[in-house]
């Protein structure tokens, strides 16, 4: 059977949830063969070896701290030679998708960016995408050279499917671009306990009839009776209401859980290109016409400083 | 010294607008009003700035690849203050993907000369966000890419790029490629007089023969991916809609208790 490369994305050895989603779309394609790379790497094999790695390609090296990308680049080349995969799974982060893009062209390969799913095709793996903010879903595949495709979180169910996950070591040699973009600083976000804005099930946003910074309180308290993640609109982060990286929409982050929360958004093009395929909306809205209610699955026309809190109250209760 | 920006910027169809695909399910740039890339403003925005703030003598030419149309991408960059631009037209670009996309720009500013090329993060139609990266593969330069913040000094570029995880500090040697993000700073409207001395700038037009590209090596034919078919997502069907008259936040608990999300 044909192997699959997948490039993990892991925080000191601590696998993140999106590259679990691909080893379950890479198991659709052939044999999953992970790649780690960087501080931890080899710390990450049990885990992958429980949703599916056969194998799992290992390199540490300060490079691909120091340096931005392209380090990365060399490694998954490196990998791509050792393995002569069927195509190349990368999560879709904004580092991902350069990665990706960089590789591909090295490999004179074709690139799929953002994909929602992924299934095996008789012309090779099929993508499919949200494009159009959302309005359009298109299905798309790599014609020349081996497929790079990326994959949004939230794409697939992270499946327990036990594999050997056996170790080996990569040997990487580093290309004379690898040092060209020093990382002179890092400061890491400061964790607010809740779950990854593009990762979680449940996302509950704040837009503009929030009104003010110290108002998020309440879409804060929500969002933590329910275990969800917090997301702003862009008027509330162009207000300066909540941080950037919070921020849903066409220059923000897209998501897609399972539930979707909007209080106190209208809907804007730039807004629903970020949430639309949401698996259920909600909204909450003073304005009876905002077109946002023209997405939900159930909504409520009322003040959210009345409404918010009395939803919050009432799933503590039920919850209790 | 000289300093020599070039900027990258595409003229897409409005987001506003009914988007939609043409037959042959490349992007139809035909039927939807087009415009200058919101996220190429924030570049030719920094372009800008950076020109301000440098003691350098700096020239901005902005280049584009699209159809006859895209022009209006180009004076709207030119109105905003860069200097000239570079119109790389041919038929045979036509349904060009990412990989082939960064070939011609590639060759262009290479013709062009540089010592820095600056990007938007994305383009609003596509929206890959992968060419900055790409444009550094094939130029074989450092690329900078993703910042909120950027800063240009003796020969060395610096800047912020604000991730998921972490804020990191990034620094690289001259020639580069930058990405900016909508973070960086608004970008300013074009004055009267900048409307006016934008006509009389230089706008060059070079096809495929003058960056010496085969037509094979672009357009559909030239494409690595192809799309096998692009359907409108179907509507939403219609939600319950209630007026809070004091039972809202019950209300809804009630709906998210049925979904089983309590």
């Amino acid at each position: 059977m044909a192997e699959v490369l997948v490039y993990v994305d892991h925080v000191d050895g601590a696998v993140r949830k999106p590259t679990l989603e691909l080893l379950t779309l890479a198991r659709r394609i052939g044999e999953p063969v992970a790649v780690a790379l960087g501080n931890g790497a080899a710390d990450t094999a049990a885990t992958l070896a429980e949703h599916g790695a056969v194998k799992v390609l290992t390199h540490e090296a300060a490079e691909y701290a120091d340096y931005l990308v392209v380090p990365k680049v060399d490694a998954l080349q490196a990998a791509h030679e050792a393995v002569s995969p069927a195509a190349v799974l990368v999560p879709s982060s904004a580092e991902g998708k350069e990665i990706a893009a960089r590789l591909a062209l090295r490999l004179g390969s074709g690139i799929i960016t953002d994909a929602v799913d992924l299934e095996a095709g008789d012309e090779g793996p099929v993508a499919t995408q949200s494009v159009f903010a959302a309005s359009f879903t298109t299905k798309s595949r790599v014609s020349t050279g081996t497929p790079v495709i990326t994959v949004k979180p939230n794409s697939a169910a992270v499946e327990a499917a036990p594999a050997a996950g056996a170790v080996e070591s990569l040997s990487v040699t580093f290309s004379a671009q690898a040092t060209g973009t020093k990382v002179t600083g890092r400061t890491p976000r400061e964790s607010t306990g809740r779950p990854e804005l593009t990762e979680a099930a449940i996302v509950v946003s704040g837009g503009r009839g929030v009104n003010g910074a110290e108002n998020f309180a309440i879409i804060e308290a929500l969002a933590d009776s329910l275990g969800a993640a917090v997301g702003a609109s862009r008027a509330a982060v162009d207000a300066g209401w909540y941080p950037h990286t919070n921020q849903v929409g066409q220059t923000g982050k897209s998501v897609s859980p399972q539930l979707y929360i909007a209080s106190g958004i209208s809907g804007a093009i730039q807004h629903r290109a970020g949430m639309q395929t949401s698996k259920t909306i909600v909204a909450i809205n003073k304005d009876a016409e905002a077109p946002i209610f023209d997405l939900v699955d159930y909504g409520v026309v009322g003040d959210l400083f009345d409404v918010v809190p009395a939803l919050t109250e009432e799933i503590k209760t039920r919850k209790g | 010294m000289s300093l020599r920006i070039v900027v990258t910027v595409k003229y897409v169809p409005d987001a506003t607008g009914d988007r939609h695909f043409a037959d042959d399910l490349t992007v139809d740039r035909d039927d939807v009003d087009g415009l200058l890339s919101e996220l190429d403003e924030y570049a030719v925005e920094q372009a800008l700035q950076i020109s301000e703030n440098s003691d350098d003598d700096v020239e901005i030419t902005v280049l584009t690849v699209g159809p006859e149309d895209a022009k209006d991408a180009l004076r709207k960059a030119l109105s905003m203050g860069a200097d000239k631009a570079i119109h790389v037209e041919d038929d045979d670009i036509h349904g060009t993907d990412a990989i082939g996309t960064s070939l011609v720009l590639a060759k262009a500013i290479e013709k062009a000369g540089y010592d820095l090329v600056i990007s938007g993060m994305a383009s609003t139609d596509g929206t890959m966000g992968v060419v900055p990266a790409l444009l550094a593969e094939r130029l074989g330069v450092p690329q900078v890419t993703l910042l909120s913040e950027v800063s240009v000094e003796d020969g060395t570029v610096k800047g912020r790029r604000d991730g998921d995880a972490a804020s990191e500090n990034l620094e690289a040697s001259l020639p580069a490629v930058v990405s900016v993000t909508d973070q960086s700073g608004e970008a300013r409207y074009p004055s009267f007089k900048g409307i006016m001395a934008a006509k009389k700038k230089p706008v060059e037009s070079w096809d495929l023969s003058d960056l010496d590209i085969e037509a094979e090596e672009v357009g559909l034919e030239g494409a690595y991916t192809t799309v096998d078919n692009a359907a409108e997502r179907p509507a939403r069907t219609a939600g319950t809609i209630v007026k809070d008259e004091g039972e809202g936040g019950k209300q809804l608990a009630e709906f998210l208790a049925g979904q089983k999300f309590i």
